[in-house]
């Protein structure tokens, strides 16, 4: 039967940058094949990795906060990594395992987010864009599996629920809601006892913040993986927060002295853990 | 069987064209003007949601007249162009000057090869750092493309509503002033003596959307409430 032009037409409208870029330009796409089976698999590839990622509720929105180190091996592999991105207005996307990996697929997701904006000219809903993470993770399995895992933390304002949102992933893609406050990484069962002690229902924007930091701080107490606020260098958490407004990076002037009063209070407190 | 005509190439460029210019003159105008504080973009169209104007990427829109099914083509052919662009080199290697010569080799080919040729004419517009580097590019249906300055009228009656936006341009104006100019142009081009802010479509491309709002993407819809209050707005 011959393909009417209307059909075709149809057939070729599409909302989404990934889907263009297989019709079209497969060549750009992240190549998610696996390795060939004769390829030597004794030591696992030397890769940087990133690390502890936080994500909380407050009153109005959500915080996410990531630390600034990336490991490979035993050795730091970067000092200045970014593990947290703005994925849209309203979302906001943490990193955790290969770092190169990661990276590429926060880049595809941000033009994603954004192409279905220009195109349909409206936002994509919070559970649309979380369903859509988790089909590019699940892409990403055969890598995964290899031992290149990539695992996001997703959180954002729910513009019609007037709620801030939490969404955790397995390298399978499936998506888990998570309630209250989640941690992803290495580091993050560290961060999740600290989360446990520290978060509260309705916390102000602030308060969060000062929670997010010490949380990293802990993992970064206990895991060699995960950087803790590093004075000399003047280098902090990237912290985002998202709330009706929208998402504001939060400033190195506010986190420098939110640190400064963790490692004070700390070493007045003259404790060993 | 019926036999085939002979027609000259000549004629058959010009009622093409003849063709496409009356599809654009039935509609209504679009101006785009630039001003201090970046490139204001000013359309009548009485529909909420179909929009003339859109986005096209971070400094770059896109302006059109005709056939909605034919420039809204021609709009998401340019998105996915500009994505696939930035995506693959970066954010700063796509351009105004790009995006243009795409849609006049496209228009140039539906023109000289397909059945009719497309009834459209369209902006593109790139708001630079100063003003001296904003670049408006018009393109009419035949493929032709003309780096314009200041501003671009498309439509209608665009030598009307063009000898009134003229008459009122200057370097420094603002947004508010700018879409006021507009509205003035487009007015000529009406029988009824004003127009209501729900019967415009109005979008800006922010000189300092960094510094403002703290987002490279330049362009932002205005909405009627806003409309509404910088027509009220005495200069």
């Amino acid at each position: 039967m011959q393909e009417t032009t209307a059909n075709k037409v149809a057939a070729h409208a599409t909302s989404s940058f990934t889907e263009h870029l297989q019709r079209d330009r497969p060549e750009l796409l992240p190549q998610y094949a696996p390795f060939a089976s004769g390829t030597p698999a004794a030591q696992p590839l030397a890769v940087p990795h990133a690390t502890t990622i936080v994500a909380m509720t407050y009153a109005g929105g959500i915080v996410m906060a990531g630390d600034r180190r990336a490991t490979m091996g035993n050795i730091i592999a970067s000092r200045h990594i970014e593990k947290v991105f703005p994925a849209d207005q309203y979302s906001v996307l943490g990193i955790a395992g290969t770092a190169g990996i990661a990276i590429d697929l926060t880049r595809l997701f941000q033009v994603e987010l954004e192409h279905y904006e220009k195109i349909e000219g409206t936002l994509l809903s919070l559970d649309g864009k979380a369903n859509r993470l988790g089909a590019m993770i699940r892409g990403n399995l055969p890598m995964a599996l290899q031992g290149l895992a990539v695992v996001p933390l997703f959180a954002g304002f729910d513009t019609a629920a007037g709620v801030g949102r939490l969404f955790s992933y397995d390298v399978t893609g499936g998506r888990y809601e998570e309630q209250e406050h989640h941690a992803v990484g290495s580091g993050s069962m560290f961060a999740r006892g600290a989360l446990k002690k520290l978060w509260r229902p309705n916390l102000p924007e602030d308060e969060a913040i000062a929670v997010a930091v010490e949380s990293l701080y802990d993992a970064a107490d206990d895991d060699s993986a995960t950087g803790g606020p590093d004075p000399v260098r003047q280098l902090w958490p990237v912290v985002y927060a998202v709330n009706r407004a929208g998402a504001r990076r939060v400033s190195e002037r506010e986190l420098a002295t939110m640190a400064g009063n963790i490692i004070e209070s700390r070493a007045a407190a003259r404790r060993e853990a | 069987m019926t036999q085939q005509f002979y027609v000259s190439p000549e004629q058959l460029m010009k009622d093409r064209a003849d063709f496409a210019r009356k599809g654009i003159a039935r509609g209504r105008s679009v101006i785009v003007i630039s001003c201090e504080d970046g490139i204001a973009l000013v359309a009548e169209n009485p529909s909420p949601s179909l929009h003339k104007i859109g986005e096209i990427y971070d400094k770059i829109a896109f302006a059109a007249v005709g056939k909605y099914n034919e420039f809204e083509s021609l709009r998401q052919a340019g998105v996915r162009y500009a994505d696939v662009r930035g995506y693959s080199y970066d954010r700063d290697d796509v351009t105004a000057r790009g995006l243009a010569s795409v849609y006049a080799q496209s228009l140039g080919a539906v023109f000289t090869a397909e059945q009719k040729p497309f009834e459209v004419e369209l902006a593109v517009a790139e708001v630079g750092a100063s003003q001296d580097l904003d670049h408006l590019y018009r393109l009419t249906f035949d493929g032709s493309i003309a780096d314009e300055h200041n501003f671009i009228v498309m439509g209608g009656q665009a030598d009307k509503v063009s000898g009134a936006v003229e008459g009122g341009w200057q370097r420094d104006l603002s947004f508010a002033a700018a879409i006021r100019l507009a509205v003035k142009g487009l007015v000529t081009d009406n029988e009824a003596p004003d127009l209501p802010a729900k019967a415009l479509e109005v979008a800006v491309l922010d000189r300092s959307s960094e510094s403002n709002r703290g987002t490279r993407r330049a362009f932002r819809r205005l909405s009627d409430q806003d409309v509404v209050e910088l027509l009220a707005e005495e200069s």
